[in-house]
């Protein structure tokens, strides 16, 4: 294979793409700051979204995103009755609740 | 075990290899720690943990913490009303160290040296750090009451505010009262640890001696013009169930006590067959000592955005400990919330990026009323960059509607969650 110049850009996008997942899932400061907002989900849900046995404050570690996002809604537009979430969501913005439900979607059930 | 907590016990024992052990002692405590945390309550042991979980397991973290076990004085209070047990609210640091990797080093930190940047603990050893978490809760200053310290040493006036053996005490006190007799609770003027927390106590009081003990008399004389926290709620309760058993006086300043009476500094005194004396509070003692308490030398004035100390560098300071931002309650939730946003903050710092612009604490706080029935207070708080400080979150937060069952049950599993969370 000769070299060719036209490449160059390529070789950087393999290079980034190879060693992007490593940064992005564990390194870069977005990716914190989006753990640690999640992290106040876990005093009642448990840490990473899963709860001790037999809790009924129930797990939300691996649901999916859109139900995360849709079930914190219902909490803030009153059609899913509740004793304390419906005070809290309200406290949320579209934002935090996005990113939030991103981040437990993704940890193991 | 699942998959993941296998991962984690595996890579926490690869990066620490004297972990094996799960408690180590001063004089094996490492010379150096990336991290030091001083104290292993709500806001100490989170931290610990946190900065593990944030950091991916990179960040090497002692936690200085006296205590072999640790108590929660959440739920304590139901041991004072006699339906839960001290071995009920205990849970072990064994999983900060199996699970998580953290060096959990039993002693006490006796000084701290900013300038050097190294804690000193009583059994005579030294740890630096590039980073300190301090978590000192809070200490009674009982000689801000003419005659308490020698009626707290002994045994005869309790404070019970740190879980542990004085609960157990106070309880037998209780029980230990002929019926008829009187059980008086003071509250010293806000803040103070745990505002609903007397109030809760003297419901659970009431409750026994509804069962027990039914022509008692709980007492509770308040310094503050009226009930600090969630005071609809209590006040409904107790109108409704402990009418003849409580009688709630505002206003009432503690200035002295003996073994059977509290005098105030406007009102007549007031004898008791059993006193619960709650002095006022300050910032606990290492932060005292180290000059932390820049506010009325009394509680640690901190950056929000970090939690770290606005009279030290490298100082981060959680809990009860600190001065509060507007409408922040000195709470265990509120503790562990702190700890989390202090944590990000100090691996952000140690790893080079970028610190959270606008972190964001959440406070729930259920307080029981009786064996089973609870009521709860919520509130977020969202950092105001401009403002640099937090503010509740317009909308958001408030109380239960009425006292109810449902709430107890996820009370106690609010408990189970958090114990969890801060320490397995």
């Amino acid at each position: 294979m000769h070299f060719n110049p036209k490449h160059i850009p390529l070789i950087g996008f393999w290079l980034c793409a190879l060693s992007m997942p490593v940064f992005a899932q564990d390194n870069t400061a977005g990716k914190l700051h989006q753990r640690a907002n999640a992290s106040m989900c876990a005093n009642c849900h448990g840490t990473e979204g899963q709860t001790v046995k037999d809790s009924s404050v129930p797990s939300i570690a691996g649901l999916p995103r859109d139900y995360l996002v849709q079930q914190m809604q219902a909490f803030k537009n009153g059609t899913r009755p509740a004793t304390i979430m419906h005070q809290i969501s309200k406290g949320l913005s579209e934002e935090q609740i996005a990113s939030m439900a991103e981040y437990f979607a993704a940890q193991p059930r | 075990m699942k998959r993941r907590q296998l991962l984690q016990t595996s890579l926490a024992l690869a990066t620490t290899p004297s972990l094996v052990l799960s408690q180590v002692w001063a004089a094996n405590a490492p010379a150096k720690a990336q991290v030091v945390v001083i104290g292993g309550g709500y806001g100490g042991a989170t931290a610990a943990k946190y900065v593990r979980l944030f950091s991916n397991y990179k960040i090497h973290v002692v936690l200085i913490e006296p205590q072999n076990q640790f108590i929660s004085c959440p739920m304590s209070n139901l041991v004072i009303g006699g339906s839960k047990s001290l071995s009920d609210i205990t849970s072990a640091y064994d999983a900060l160290s199996g699970k998580h990797g953290v060096t959990v080093v039993r002693d006490k930190a006796s000084a701290i040296d900013p300038q050097t940047k190294t804690v000193s603990l009583q059994n005579g050893a030294r740890i630096s750090y590039d980073k300190l978490v301090l978590s000192p809760g809070v200490d009674m200053v009982f000689d801000s009451i003419e005659g308490l310290q020698a009626a707290n040493a002994s045994g005869h006036i309790l404070q019970a505010w740190k879980a542990g053996p004085e609960t157990v005490a106070l309880r037998k006190q209780l029980e230990a009262m002929p019926d008829g007799g009187v059980f008086a609770i003071t509250v010293p003027e806000a803040p103070y640890r745990c505002p609903p927390g007397p109030y809760e106590r003297a419901s659970q009081v009431a409750h026994y001696f509804k069962q027990a003990k039914p022509k008692s008399k709980v007492l509770i004389l308040d310094a503050n013009p009226d009930v600090t926290s969630k005071a609809g709620l209590f006040k409904k309760f107790w109108n409704d169930n402990y009418k003849d058993t409580i009688e709630y006086r505002p206003n009432h300043k503690v200035t002295a006590v003996d073994t059977q009476s509290i005098r105030f500094d406007v009102q007549e005194p007031v004898r008791a067959d059993v006193m619960n004396v709650l002095p006022e509070m300050r910032a606990g003692a290492i932060a005292m000592q180290t000059g932390l308490a820049t506010a009325n030398n009394r509680w640690c004035g901190i950056h929000y955005q970090t939690f770290e100390s606005v009279a030290a560098k490298d100082i981060h300071i959680l809990g009860d400990a600190v001065l509060a931002a507007p409408a922040m309650p000195k709470s265990a939730h509120m503790a562990n919330s702190h700890a989390k946003v202090a944590a990000a903050a100090i691996v952000a710092q140690l790893s080079d990026l970028d610190i959270h612009p606008a972190p964001y604490l959440t406070n729930t706080c259920y307080s029981y009323v009786n064996d089973k029935m609870v009521v709860h207070v919520a509130s977020v708080h969202q950092y105001n960059p401009a403002e640099k400080t937090y503010k509740t979150v317009p909308g958001s937060g408030g109380l239960s509607s009425e006292a109810n069952t449902l709430e107890g049950t996820y009370a106690w599993n609010w408990a189970q969650n958090i114990w969890a969370d801060s320490l397995g």
